[in-house]
């Protein structure tokens, strides 16, 4: 049993009986060294990050390099189906995920309100040994920084990952093809919706949980299986509209998306139909866009599938404008796509 | 999703738009009041199932759209003091005043929420009595039920730091106004359903005799929008001109009674200035006597000032349904929801915002 699991669920308190991060657990000295040796190192526990350097040493296997950063910020931190924790790891493995590369290692840098309760601290670091774990990465390395009370929302995070591609293919917007079939992962906006509900205080009849969830299991199915994947993108901010604008952009082609054969789960769409927001537009954490040769699709919708029932086909590629997105709607005539302006508002009535 | 589907069943739209073909003999030009119609007309594309003869132009019922500037720069300087938490519906933070908008004031520190329900509102400023909590309290006849009911528990519970900026606006003067313009076109309307949800449909009344035009009061899915056509062209080609309801799943003759008599309690009837059109007689509310001590105005004590909308901007003609989004050089171009000029790009209701979104072809 390492030390983080002797903790059980609640925080270790140590630290000096300090309750709350405090300017000093930044500044370098003996408060900041407990802060990383009795909470980060004691819950991320390797061999690499416990020799305490400057920065980690990694063995890389053979085959490409993948590297790729983010930073998370949400509010709240904590919402159903997930936290910033989680997402700061499933949000850079999928990133990985997306370029055909296995996740490998993390690093793991934390910008700290001052007053943040080092409870809250432990529970967010908890659920990022407990999402690496489940992604098979190893934190390797990272960094601690506090500002004044007020200057921060609690916790911001950012985490780089390092993954490898051991197979051939060149997984990238160029590669997507006239022809080609769209699919996606599975039912669309879960995340946006969840962490609105919470922020706005939205009482839902039935609660909505984020969908954040790591990817590479589901792409390295799709690769065992030898598909021919072009291209792979997670659909985050901005949904699935941002994400199939970006690679028509990307790829100089036209996407035809047929709106009816979007996957929505219920209480998702009706929620956002009381808000008058666009589903489409809605962020996801745990869910993916597939394009590859249509005479692959059969296959990968099945493999998509297994992981989750909802996935589907919902477009395909064309040459008919370049950049261009089109929507057939539910009544059956055909519309832009248009990238979203930016934040969701949502309607007066 | 129930109550939602059957409303977008393609098969069944697409009966109602050969049913209007078959009806149809000569150019008619229908006018959608409210802006939630105008965006399910674009969003679905239903312009494109109906016959070349139906000219759909868009009417000013988008509240975001018809708040003028002034309001807009009201609510922007009291958002901008230290001592306030501005409250406003999501959609409001984006509309261009004269010189800024409301989101930026949150970018420089102002304390700016969004809110779903006025009633937020009052719980916020009960929680936060060394702050001065300031509603934007915009809409038409949908939102004022609501709007009166903060006010009201407001001043029941003793609430000495909530206060309303008010610029509710009311549709039946609005039609009056477009019906007696002597640029006219409109030759029926789809009223607005949610409306009269709360007003009835007795105010058409006058409206579809005086001025001789057919009023369907309409729903907004497609299904309800096609069937609202198909009764207003049928009327058309009778040469009648009554009220009638096709939203009858939600609305009654009589409306909501309740939600009448507490606006009755709370607002009076007063002129209203227009973004884009300008001042209508009678065609606004603002607080009764009774509650006038809850007005941001006057407690904020601001003062009136000229504003200008930008010369580029063609979107009082929108909202008259005088020209289409796309006659405006502007639209696209130097107007994008990114950057709005004029606030029908702003809303997702706004005709300019609607067109854009959910355009057919590439704006050059």
């Amino acid at each position: 049993m390492n030390r983080a699991d002797s903790f059980g669920g609640s925080c270790p308190v140590p630290l000096g009986d300090q309750p709350c991060i405090k300017l000093a657990h930044g500044g370098g000295g003996r408060l900041m060294q407990q802060l990383i040796e009795e909470v980060f190192i004691a819950a991320f526990d390797n061999a690499v990050l416990r020799g305490g350097h400057d920065g980690a040493i990694l063995d890389l296997q053979n085959g490409r390099t993948v590297v790729t950063t983010d930073s998370f910020v949400v509010r709240p931190l904590f919402f159903p189906g997930g936290d910033i924790g989680t997402l700061a790891i499933n949000g850079t493995v999928n990133d990985l995920a997306m370029c055909g590369a296995k996740p490998l290692f993390l690093t793991s840098s934390f910008i700290l309100e001052e007053g943040l309760e080092i409870e809250t601290l432990w529970r967010v670091v908890q659920s990022m040994r407990k999402a690496a774990d489940a992604a098979g990465v190893l934190i390797v390395t990272g960094d601690t920084k506090v500002v004044e009370r007020g200057h921060g929302d609690g916790i911001y995070i950012n985490t780089t990952g390092i993954g490898c591609v051991d197979h051939s293919l060149f997984v990238s917007p160029p590669r997507i093809a006239t022809g080609d079939t769209i699919l996606v992962s599975g039912d669309i906006g879960r995340h946006g919706m969840a962490v609105m509900g919470t922020r706005e205080g939205l009482a839902f009849t039935t609660q909505i949980e984020s969908d954040c969830a790591p990817l590479w299991s589901t792409v390295e199915a799709l690769l065992e299986a030898g598909l021919e994947i072009h291209c792979l993108r997670d659909a985050t901010r901005g949904g699935l509209c941002s994400v199939l604008n970006e690679l028509a952009q990307d790829a100089s082609l036209q996407f035809d998306v047929v709106e009816n054969d979007v996957p929505v789960m219920p209480n998702v769409r009706g929620a956002c139909e009381v808000l008058g927001l666009d589903v489409l537009q809605v962020a996801c954490e745990g869910r993916f866009v597939a394009i590859l040769p249509k005479n692959e699709s059969v296959l990968a919708l099945e493999i998509l599938k297994a992981q989750n029932e909802f996935a589907a086909m919902i477009g395909h590629v064309s040459s008919a404008q370049a950049g261009l997105v089109t929507l057939q709607t539910p009544i059956g005539s055909q519309r832009i796509l248009d990238m979203p302006a930016g934040e969701l508002l949502p309607r007066i009535c | 999703m129930k109550y939602i589907d059957e409303y977008r069943d393609p098969q069944s739209t697409r009966k109602y738009a050969e049913a209007i073909a078959q009806l149809v003999t000569r150019p008619w030009t229908i006018m959608e009041v409210c802006g939630g119609q105008t965006h399910s007309i674009v969003r679905f594309g239903i312009q494109d199932l109906l016959p070349d003869e139906i000219e759909l132009v868009h009417g000013p019922g988008c509240p975001v759209c018809v708040t003028p500037v002034d309001m807009v720069d009201k609510a922007i300087e009291i958002a901008s003091y230290s001592d306030v938490i501005f409250c406003s519906f999501g959609d409001m933070m984006r509309v261009p005043g004269s010189k800024s908008d409301l989101t930026r004031v949150r970018a420089r520190g102002g304390d700016l929420r969004a809110v779903y329900t006025p009633l937020d509102a009052v719980k916020i400023a009960a929680a936060n009595p060394q702050k001065q909590v300031v509603f934007f309290a915009v809409g038409f006849e949908t939102t004022a039920p609501a709007n009166a009911m903060a006010v009201y528990l407001a001043k029941k519970q003793g609430l000495k730091n909530f206060s309303v900026l008010v610029s509710h606006v009311l549709v039946p003067p609005a039609m009056k106004a477009i019906l007696s313009s002597p640029d006219n076109t409109v030759q029926g309307f789809l009223a607005a359903g949610h409306v009269c949800t709360v007003m009835g449909t007795h105010a058409y009344t006058s409206l579809a005799d005086t001025y001789h035009v057919p009023i369907v009061v309409t729903g907004f899915e497609p299904l309800d929008i096609l069937q609202g056509i198909y009764m207003c062209v049928r009327q058309l080609e009778d040469g009648s001109a009554t009220v009638e309801n096709q939203y009858e799943r939600a609305v009654q003759d009589d409306g909501n009674t309740q939600a009448q008599d507490l606006i009755e309690k709370v607002f009076r009837v007063i002129p209203r200035k227009w973004r884009g059109i300008g001042t209508i007689p009678e065609s606004g509310w603002a607080l009764s006597d009774e509650y006038s001590s809850f007005d941001a105005q006057q407690r904020f004590k601001l003062a009136e000032a000229a504003t200008e909308e930008h010369t580029e901007c063609l979107s009082g003609k929108v909202l008259q349904g005088l020209k289409k989004p796309a006659d405006c050089p502007a639209f696209g171009v130097t107007c994008t929801p990114e950057n709005p000029l004029g606030a029908t790009m702003v809303s997702g209701e706004g005709a300019c915002a609607a067109y854009y979104r959910y355009r057919k072809e590439r704006v050059v």
